[in-house]
């Protein structure tokens, strides 16, 4: 078992092993995406408060949790990658990257059209607001400093540190919402209470959660791949590749 | 040599360095001055209006002066060779960047500090509001000089320096920029400023604490 683990810490192994991985992830992601939407849209009762426009809610909460989530994983990879000086570590960071404040500019904007008809405006200053927006930032900086630095490990290793930093910045978006008292309303769903909302719309909204989840990895490996290849673009394994040679 | 020697040699020393390099410390006061007397022009003489943006105003212009300095920190250093002989030194380099840091703070944060309530007086603010603004600053800047370190260290060398030390920086300044100005705009409304200035000095001590080792992590990786 360790060994087979350490295996697969080398881009060269990884690299098919991911290959493999990315379809089922994919397929996945499509099945939850169609079985959450469908519910999301036709099977979810209307809500007695905010009428048709509260169905957002299947996209904007799901990608919120990943666009912090992910950042909690990139800043995971980042540090293994900056302490045991594995490579594959960071360039999954790297990899992640993107896919993170994608989701972060997904859920500012799904947040904005939800706003328009809930508060009546596009933007509040409320604190998770601005939280999000301020994780957009972060992903944009740590994206911007690894593109600066052309040299591979030295941008892994500061893209570590900012990495690492900025995830001082995930419990205060988290607990922001105990810390001001704003328009914003409180957390959808909470593990202590019993959530307030009908069966099927957790359900339809776990299942879009699912749905991001999958797409984030099947995305993720396939960046991570990209990656390899174009770093370890000179070794032995990458050069004798089929898809390399042909 | 004792902690607090070598502490006490990097500040004099770096002090000594901004002595003979008066015109950009003066910059960037200038800097803080000119931005802040920009916002009446663009917005309106309305007094009223004025008061009420006033502490937002001289915080973001505090937090864009300290921005504009951070170069200063290392990157003369580093140009030179100095910041590998630091690194090489028997003393911790925790130790030499805390001092710089301290240095920084004193050149380009402290003048910030005590020219605020000038400023604050042309925005029509209060007595009690000038003395809380200067607290808010004085537990603020040594943040943001703190904060600031690390995306110098991150940046050193880096192409395009400047301007991705805003980006990494400024999101990271943001809790100091709401405590700060959230402190005075708090005594401004008479609730009163001791909730926000002690969440800033919570988070003073926590940056004191952790961005010297960060940053000297930072500088390890670039100086490899």
């Amino acid at each position: 078992m360790r060994m087979l683990t350490w295996k697969y810490a080398s881009p060269q192994y990884f690299y098919p092993l991911a290959g493999k991985m990315i379809p089922w992830f994919a397929a996945l992601a499509v099945l939850f995406g169609v079985s959450g939407l469908w519910l999301g849209f036709f099977v979810a009762p209307t809500d007695a408060q905010q009428g048709e426009g509260y169905r957002i809610i299947f996209i904007h909460v799901g990608a919120s949790w990943m666009s912090m989530f992910i950042y909690l994983v990139m800043a995971f990879w980042a540090s293994i990658g900056l302490s045991f000086n594995t490579r594959l570590s960071s360039m999954m960071a790297s990899a992640l990257a993107p896919t993170g404040a994608m989701f972060a500019f997904l859920s500012l904007w799904t947040g904005a059209l939800w706003g328009k008809p809930m508060w009546g405006t596009w933007w509040v200053w409320d604190a998770r607001l601005t939280s999000e927006l301020i994780l957009l930032f972060l992903y944009l900086g740590f994206i911007a400093l690894q593109a600066a630095i052309d040299e591979p490990r030295r941008a892994d290793k500061a893209g570590a540190i900012l990495a690492l930093v900025g995830v001082v910045n995930v419990p205060i978006i988290y607990f922001s919402v105990k810390w001001w008292n704003t328009l914003h309303q409180g957390a959808s769903v909470s593990l202590t209470q019993a959530p307030s909302m009908a069966k099927t719309m957790l359900l339809g909204m776990l299942m879009m959660a699912l749905c991001f989840w999958m797409y984030s990895i099947a995305v993720a490996l396939a960046r991570v791949r990209a990656i390899m290849l174009e770093r370890e673009r000179n070794s032995e394994w990458v050069t004798q590749l089929k898809e390399v040679q042909s | 040599m004792n902690a607090f020697s070598v502490l006490s040699a990097v500040v004099q020393r770096d002090l000594l360095v901004a002595l003979r390099r008066k015109s950009e410390v003066l910059t960037t006061l200038f800097f803080f001055v000119i931005v802040v007397s920009l916002f009446p022009l663009g917005i309106g003489p309305e007094m009223d209006l004025l008061r009420k943006i006033a502490p937002g105003v001289l915080w973001v212009a505090a937090l864009l002066a300290t921005m504009l300095s951070l170069n200063r920190l290392f990157a003369a250093d580093h140009a030179d060779g100095t910041l590998e002989q630091m690194a090489l030194a028997p003393v911790p380099l925790g130790l030499l960047v805390t001092g710089k840091v301290v240095a920084h703070w004193l050149v380009s944060g402290l003048p910030l500090v005590l020219i605020a309530p000038l400023l604050g007086l042309q925005f029509d603010l209060a007595p009690r509001a000038l003395t809380v603004l200067m607290i808010s600053l004085l537990l603020g800047t040594p943040l943001l000089s703190l904060i600031g370190a690390i995306g110098a260290a991150l940046t050193l060398g880096v192409r395009g320096g400047g301007v991705l030390v805003s980006l990494l920086t400024l999101p990271l300044y943001i809790p100091a920029l709401i405590f700060g100005a959230g402190a005075v705009e708090a005594d401004i409304s008479g609730l009163g400023a001791a909730g926000h200035l002690s969440l800033l000095a919570a988070l003073l001590a926590l940056a004191a604490f952790f961005a010297p080792w960060a940053t000297t992590a930072a500088l390890r990786i670039a100086l490899e």
